[in-house]
């Protein structure tokens, strides 16, 4: 038997394992390393500060998201080898593989931060991008009767790029629901010179941001955090005070990434934009967070790339040339607060711009604020654990089209 | 795109000031950058900036900040120390490289 080998069961390797055991030829099997118990759907975090209180259908336990075929590895990985070909597991056990699939994504790391998890950590200082973190925020939220709320992201990349100006539309309207937006002040500090990289879609959402009373302050490297005065402290010296800061900490790969010397200085390994070969590994491949392309690290980043890494996977065993196949694409709902949401599509090449998103109960409005793109947003959690995982397609390209696309936008901005 | 002569070279800049062209580059444009800048460079300057050229043609982009820390064992604070406000631009521009993009 050969063995394709993953490593991670999150939204990237659980579609990748689901996928190959369907269509992969006699002689194959997939196994998949993973030491939790349990999978969670992140775009769930974000709603649990606000009150939500679904955290039952954000987690499922990890054997019933991988199908019937694939062997679960309940353990942890302490290093790759790859000139071994072979895979060492914390606890000892070596696994060997005829293709290594890397899908341990990325997680947030608020230790690399100076005085970020000292005494105020889950007191003033919150993050949203963990189970405990979202969760103890809900119960500092309902409480916060006054004062300034900073949402800082501390450096790029970090997954879901739109999630901070999510959590900051979704404070403005929390508070103002609960009357209590005259007495919070919200600050936006981010590392970027705007409010999100891509120009057109920076200045709509950061139009967004001043249209809520939100003010916002760029290019703040944060250096260290001054819990004794409550106070960002950025490294060219600028410092913000909070009374309560949500944080976006630093983010890196697997730690297994580190110690196997595969990745760059945040722990992403290099990745060929199109193929999602290693770079610098033979019979390696890697998908999700964990690259470090100039994609997104989101969820349907992992969905484009994980259809079309299974059919060059297939394409490698038949014998066959690799396809460019993968362009960037990543799609993405954001939350504006108020049951709205805008819809952004995008890959390398092309920047999202207004337009309409043609889909099959749409289309959807790009860049502009609709009822439709909420539910849909919501409408996404059953459909990740019941279409997704499985490896059920969706009626989306894996590619970019620019049907709809207003793409004179971008000379607008070019000029 | 606008034209700009540096230490006697004409070169090509972007509408930020990077340079269009990393190959148009020389140590003494490179110098006149800087002055135009305001930074006055000396080895420690040049060491991170050197190896930002060196990055750059392995890689095809401009290194960002944790990444020169990290390769030339340069500490934030010291970086900001050489380059006060904004020191990953201000590195590509003087090394004659496009503004380090920020991963989306
Ligand atoms: C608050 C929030 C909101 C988000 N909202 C959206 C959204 O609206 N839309 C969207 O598209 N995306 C969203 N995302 C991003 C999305 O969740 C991720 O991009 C996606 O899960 C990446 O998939 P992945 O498989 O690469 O990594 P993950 O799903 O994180 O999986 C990585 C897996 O690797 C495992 N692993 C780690 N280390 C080891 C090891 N040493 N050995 C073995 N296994 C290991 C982990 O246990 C984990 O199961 C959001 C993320 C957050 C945090």
């Amino acid at each position: 038997m050969k063995q394709i080998l993953i490593l991670g069961a999150g939204t990237a390797g659980t579609m990748m394992a689901n996928h190959l055991n369907r269509l992969l030829p006699k002689g194959w099997q997939v196994t998949v390393a993973d030491p939790e118990n349990q999978h969670l759907y992140q775009p769930g975090l974000l709603f649990l500060p606000f009150g939500a209180r679904d955290e039952h259908k954000i987690v499922k336990s990890r054997a019933h998201t991988l199908k019937r075929g694939v062997t679960w590895l309940q353990k942890a990985v302490e290093t790759v080898d790859h000139e071994h070909k072979t895979v060492i597991m914390k606890d000892g056990h070596r696994e060997t593989y005829d293709i290594l699939i890397i899908a341990s994504g990325s997680h947030i790391q608020p230790d690399m931060t100076p005085g970020m998890t000292e005494d105020e950590w889950y007191h003033s200082i919150f993050d949203f991008y963990s189970l405990a973190g979202a969760r103890a925020l809900r119960d500092k939220l309902a409480d916060f009767q006054e004062g300034r709320l900073v949402v800082n992201v501390v450096e790029m990349p970090i997954k879901c790029p739109v999630a901070p100006l999510e959590f900051l539309f979704l404070a403005d309207d929390y508070f103002r629901k609960q009357g209590r937006r005259d007495r919070v002040e919200i600050v936006f500090v981010t590392p970027l010179d705007a409010a999100f990289t891509k120009p057109v879609a920076a200045k709509v959402l950061g139009n967004s941001l001043l249209d809520r009373g939100i003010r916002l302050e760029t290019e703040f490297m944060t250096g260290e955090i001054d819990p004794a005065k409550k106070q960002l402290l950025s490294y060219d010296e600028r410092g913000i005070d909070f009374d309560l800061l949500v944080t976006v900490p630093t983010h890196t790969g697997a730690d297994f990434v580190e110690a196997s010397d595969i990745g760059d200085e945040l722990a992403f390994i290099p990745t060929d934009r199109h193929t999602l070969a290693a770079r610098e590994m033979e019979d390696v491949f890697v998908v999700g967070d964990a690259t470090d392309l100039p994609s997104s690290k989101a969820g349907s980043v992992a969905h484009f790339q994980a259809e079309l890494l299974t059919e060059n996977l297939l394409r490698k065993i038949r014998g066959e040339e690799l396809e460019p196949s993968f362009d960037g694409h990543s799609n993405c709902f954001v939350e504006t607060g108020d049951g709205k949401a805008m819809l952004i599509d995008f890959n390398y090449n092309v920047e999202p711009v207004p337009g309409r998103f043609p889909y099959a109960f749409g289309p959807f409005s790009l860049m502009r604020e609709s009822r439709m793109n909420h539910w849909a947003k919501l409408a996404f959690r059953p459909t990740y654990w019941h279409a997704l995982l499985p490896g059920r397609r969706l009626p989306i390209s894996a590619q970019m089209s620019t049907s709809g696309k207003q793409l004179e936008f971008l000379a607008a901005v070019t000029e | 795109m606008t034209q700009a002569v540096y230490a006697g070279s004409m070169v090509e800049l972007d509408a930020e000031g990077f340079m269009t062209r990393a190959d148009a580059w020389s140590r003494p444009v490179g110098e006149a950058i800087s002055q135009e800048l305001n930074i006055s460079l000396t080895p420690e300057h040049w060491r991170l900036i050197d190896f930002a050229r060196e990055d750059f043609s392995i890689k095809n982009t401009s290194p960002g900040l944790r990444r020169i820390s990290k390769y030339t064992k340069t500490g934030m604070k010291d970086i900001y120390r050489l380059f006060p406000k904004g020191p990953g631009k201000l590195i590509a521009r003087i090394a004659g490289l496009p503004k380090p993009k920020s991963c989306l």
